[in-house]
């Protein structure tokens, strides 16, 4: 039999081990880290079309990350999508004309925002709106197109 | 002839509605016994030790070699694309949010789930449950409580062992035997796997089955028949319906949380 206070040694380590394992899956093996600025403003955006856009997926400034989709619906009224974007608080200097873009990173990878800086001296604040969107490419409206303009030409 | 086997269908159903009444009740009576479990730690840590500390070579051994495995073919098929860089995301996301708390589950219920049932049947089977009571002792606030919660306790940190070793077996193998980039494994993986998504949900995962798999293993030894070969079969049941129950709930959290 096992000593008790060789068992509660042992079980001590366990309990260590443990969290250590959780430890290092917080901050080396998920993305909590980089969230530590967590704290940022929101900015709404309207697009004809997202294409694959999804909620988390990056918006970026010259690649670099600068906030993250939180939230996609649809606008009935001007029947448009309604892109709400978190950018982070230090990014606070980006002018009120800001051109908005959805790329795809690689040829099938995911789709994410872009953001070009324009030139007014207004910046975006929380609640503020981005009005130059450049919707998704979408493969099937290009080859769709690509198809028109090869019929026409004979 | 066919009355008879309506019959047999009646007395099954209501078979299993009086096992599961049985087991409701007895989960209530050992869930009641928690605060005093919590008075007295030496019991707790007693059964932390036979339940968690016993389980660890097994658990450490299966998450180097799942990693491992992951990786290696993990890479074969990505690298057919070029995309080899994303080994990383692939082995830790399958592995937060699959593969560590489902393995860990079913290990566990194999490695210390069999030994409380056995334990707690023999145990039965040798009336100190019975002499327990005549002592005045709740043999279920005394025995089974403490070696719940232990289970309960151990399954989640045995999980968060298997999860971090796998991804560091899969690192080894990818990065330095297969030679994909140390930097683009590693920021991949912390670009996609997202803490309150991926791993807390993995961790809920695990508590979870650690929750399912410790009440079966006790209450199949708290129910044995006291027989030698009423024991033996309430191991096998304890290891079989773990298993199910593992791998039916693993489906539905799943479509609950990461569709």
């Amino acid at each position: 039999m096992v000593s008790s206070r060789k068992i509660e040694i042992l079980v001590g380590i366990f309990v260590v081990l443990g969290l250590t394992a959780f430890i290092i899956m917080a901050l080396n093996i998920s993305n909590l880290s980089s969230l530590s600025s967590a704290k940022g403003y929101n900015v709404t955006a309207h697009f004809e079309n997202i294409g694959g856009l999804r909620p988390r997926a990056k918006v970026t400034l010259s690649g670099v990350v600068v906030g993250r989709v939180t939230k996609i619906s649809y606008d009935k009224e001007s029947f448009r999508a309604i892109i709400t974007m978190t950018l982070n608080s230090d990014i606070d200097y980006l002018p009120e004309d800001t051109q908005a873009s959805i790329y795809t990173s690689g040829l099938l990878g995911e789709q994410y925002i872009s953001l070009e800086p324009g030139a007014e001296d207004e910046v975006l604040k929380n609640g503020s709106s981005i009005t130059l969107t450049q919707s998704a490419v979408v493969l099937e409206e290009v080859i769709g197109k690509l198809m028109v303009s090869f019929t026409t030409k004979d | 002839m066919m009355l008879n086997w309506f019959q047999h269908i009646g007395a099954f159903t209501f078979d299993i509605l009086a096992n599961t009444g049985r087991a409701s009740i007895f989960l209530l009576q050992v869930i009641l016994g928690i605060k005093e479990t919590l008075f007295r730690p030496q019991l707790l840590i007693r059964e932390l030790y036979s339940v968690g500390v016993l389980s660890l070579l097994i658990i450490i051994f299966s998450a180097i070699f799942v990693g491992m495995v992951l990786s290696l073919l993990g890479y074969v098929t990505l690298v057919d694309f070029g995309a080899e860089s994303s080994l990383g995301v692939l082995v830790s996301l399958s592995l937060i949010r699959e593969l560590g708390p489902v393995l860990t589950a079913l290990l566990f219920s194999g490695r210390a789930g069999s030994a409380l049932t056995a334990e707690i049947g023999l145990m039965k089977a040798t009336e100190q449950l019975a002499s327990m009571e005549m002592m005045a002792v709740d043999p279920i606030r005394r025995i089974i409580t403490p070696r719940f919660l232990a289970g309960c306790i151990s399954l989640p940190l045995l999980t968060v062992i298997f999860m971090s070793l796998g991804i560091y077996a899969g690192y080894l193998v990818g990065s330095i035997w297969l030679g994909v980039d140390e930097g683009s494994f590693w920021s991949q993986m912390q670009s996609k796997v997202e803490f309150g998504h991926d791993v807390i949900n993995g961790f809920i995962k695990s508590i979870v089955f650690g929750f399912v798999v410790t009440w079966i293993a006790v209450y199949q030894g708290y129910n044995a028949i006291p027989t030698s070969e009423g024991v033996s079969r309430a191991t096998t049941n304890s290891v079989v319906y773990s298993a199910l129950a593992v791998l039916a709930l693993d489906f539905i959290l799943t479509a609950v949380m990461f569709v």
